[in-house]
């Protein structure tokens, strides 16, 4: 898989149909994955695929510095793939310079406080119904394992992972909620490696950084952290795939993926809508129904 | 800080208000007008459009003491800028479902329609916000992590 994604890429390279590839490498001083960017066919034996490949490598698409490369090639998972769909819609990339090079992903597993791999899935795929890249250019890997793979999950996607741990939340009341994630933002310590590494939060001046004036509280503290939190989450409403990056990126273990997942799950239950599934969708916030649902309004 | 004993009968719950300038504004004003009476305990600051309600404004007023939270604007349709009310109905069905998980009380949170007729809907829908926030407390909850450092 790994030499079939290898060749695909040099042959994309040879025939100058990319300038570059953005593909996964071994970059880390202690050989953590990350994003490689080749140049020339020669290069091609950096790039790797692996269950360690946990970065969005969507993110650099709208990167001006990567833009000016020129055609781009860029490797993605079934999830990120979607972030690709929803930046196109956003009019953040120009597909006609993008080849999508989509790989059947078997899953990833979390890394271990100490850098090393745990025997673990995220939990995004133990729900995965899409191992196979959706709305891509070329698929590499093995269609019909990825399929396999969909089945298999397909039964109890609803009721695992995230949907599970959802749930459980959800039975609570709304002060133990407020007590379960003024833990978890306690640990907060406004990194801002999240943003950093969603694909979709690519404004040139975040709202967090404006001082004049000040939307909120820049300390870490937990008022500013809740406001942080609930901001980050909201902004990527309708706009967020679900890839997890921003999760897997955060030092401090919050489980930004449940938040995420409670605004898709809403998007999808009141207006049936699952972003960065078709091309040329507008966007969920900043269009409207005249019969949207109101009936929350007095 | 929290030392001295719980009388509710001395709780004067603060709300905060969102409303447009074209139509809620005009609804509180005619209350006004007319003499009806509403607590005061409703602060009310005038945007130009229930479409510029930022959901982090919310936020902000439960950050700065706010015991309840309304939004409210033109009904659907009369919007002075056409739609700004569609695209504030949709942000907010979204919005109430992740301050739900986040454990922030939507019972708080209130969002309505009130027209430049309708003082009387406007008097109403104060009094009672007011009433229930009352019996629902001070939102400490909110205010006890705004003074944590
Ligand atoms: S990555 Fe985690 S710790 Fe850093 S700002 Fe985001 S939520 Fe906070
Ligand atoms: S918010 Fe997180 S899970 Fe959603 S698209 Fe951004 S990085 Fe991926
Ligand atoms: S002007 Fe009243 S809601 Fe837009």
């Amino acid at each position: 898989m790994e030499n079939e994604l290898r060749n695909a890429i040099r042959e994309l390279l040879e025939k100058q149909e990319i300038d570059v590839a953005i593909g996964y490498g071994r970059v880390g001083v202690d050989g953590a994955v990350g994003a490689v960017f080749v140049t020339s066919p020669d290069d091609v034996e950096q790039i790797v695929w692996n269950d360690e490949c946990r970065q969005n490598l969507a993110v650099h698409l709208t990167r001006p510095e990567v833009k000016a490369f020129g055609k781009i090639g860029i490797v993605v998972k079934p999830c990120d793939a979607r972030a690709v769909v929803v930046l196109a819609n956003e009019a953040q990339v120009d597909l006609d310079l993008l080849t999508i090079i989509g790989v059947v992903c078997s899953g990833i597993k979390r890394a271990k406080p100490d850098g090393t791999t745990a025997d673990e899935y995220y939990a995004k795929c133990e729900t995965c119904v899409q191992h196979t890249p959706q709305n891509v250019t070329l698929v590499v890997g093995d269609v019909a394992e990825g399929e396999a793979l969909d089945a298999k999950n397909e039964q109890n996607a609803a009721t695992a992972g995230n949907n599970a741990k959802l749930a459980k939340l959800r039975a609570m009341t709304v002060e133990e909620r407020f007590a379960y994630w003024r833990e978890q933002f306690s640990r907060c310590v406004r990194c801002y490696a999240c943003r950093q590494s969603c694909p979709m939060c690519y404004c040139n001046r975040c709202v967090a950084d404006k001082n004049r004036p000040t939307r909120i509280d820049t300390s870490a503290s937990l008022k500013g952290n809740f406001a942080w939190n609930i901001l980050r989450a909201f902004h990527l409403a309708g706009r967020c795939v679900g890839c997890g990056a921003c999760a897997s990126a955060c030092p401090a273990g919050i489980e930004l993926d449940l938040l995420n997942l409670t605004v898709s799950d809403a998007a999808k239950e009141h207006f049936g809508f699952v972003a960065g599934t078709e091309f040329g969708v507008d966007p969920l916030i900043g269009t409207y129904a005249d019969d949207d649902k109101e009936e929350f309004i007095r | 800080m929290n030392s001295e004993p719980k009388n509710t009968d001395a709780f004067e719950p603060k709300i905060v208000a969102f409303v447009c300038n074209w139509c809620t504004y005009l609804g509180a004003d005619l209350a006004g007008t007319n003499r009806l009476e509403y607590p005061a305990n409703v602060r009310i600051i005038r945007l130009p459009c229930t479409g510029r309600v930022d959901f982090n404004l919310i936020v902000k007023a439960f950050e700065i003491g706010a015991d309840a939270v309304l939004v409210s604007g033109c009904h659907p349709g009369d919007c002075h800028y056409t739609a700004g009310n569609f695209h504030a109905r949709r942000r907010w069905n979204l919005f109430r479902e992740l301050l739900d998980t986040v454990g922030v009380d939507t019972n708080r949170v209130y969002f309505s329609w009130i027209s430049a007729a309708e003082g009387a809907k406007f008097q109403s829908l104060v009094t009672e916000i007011v009433e229930k926030t009352r019996e629902m407390g001070p939102y400490e909850e909110y205010q006890s992590i705004v003074a944590e450092a």
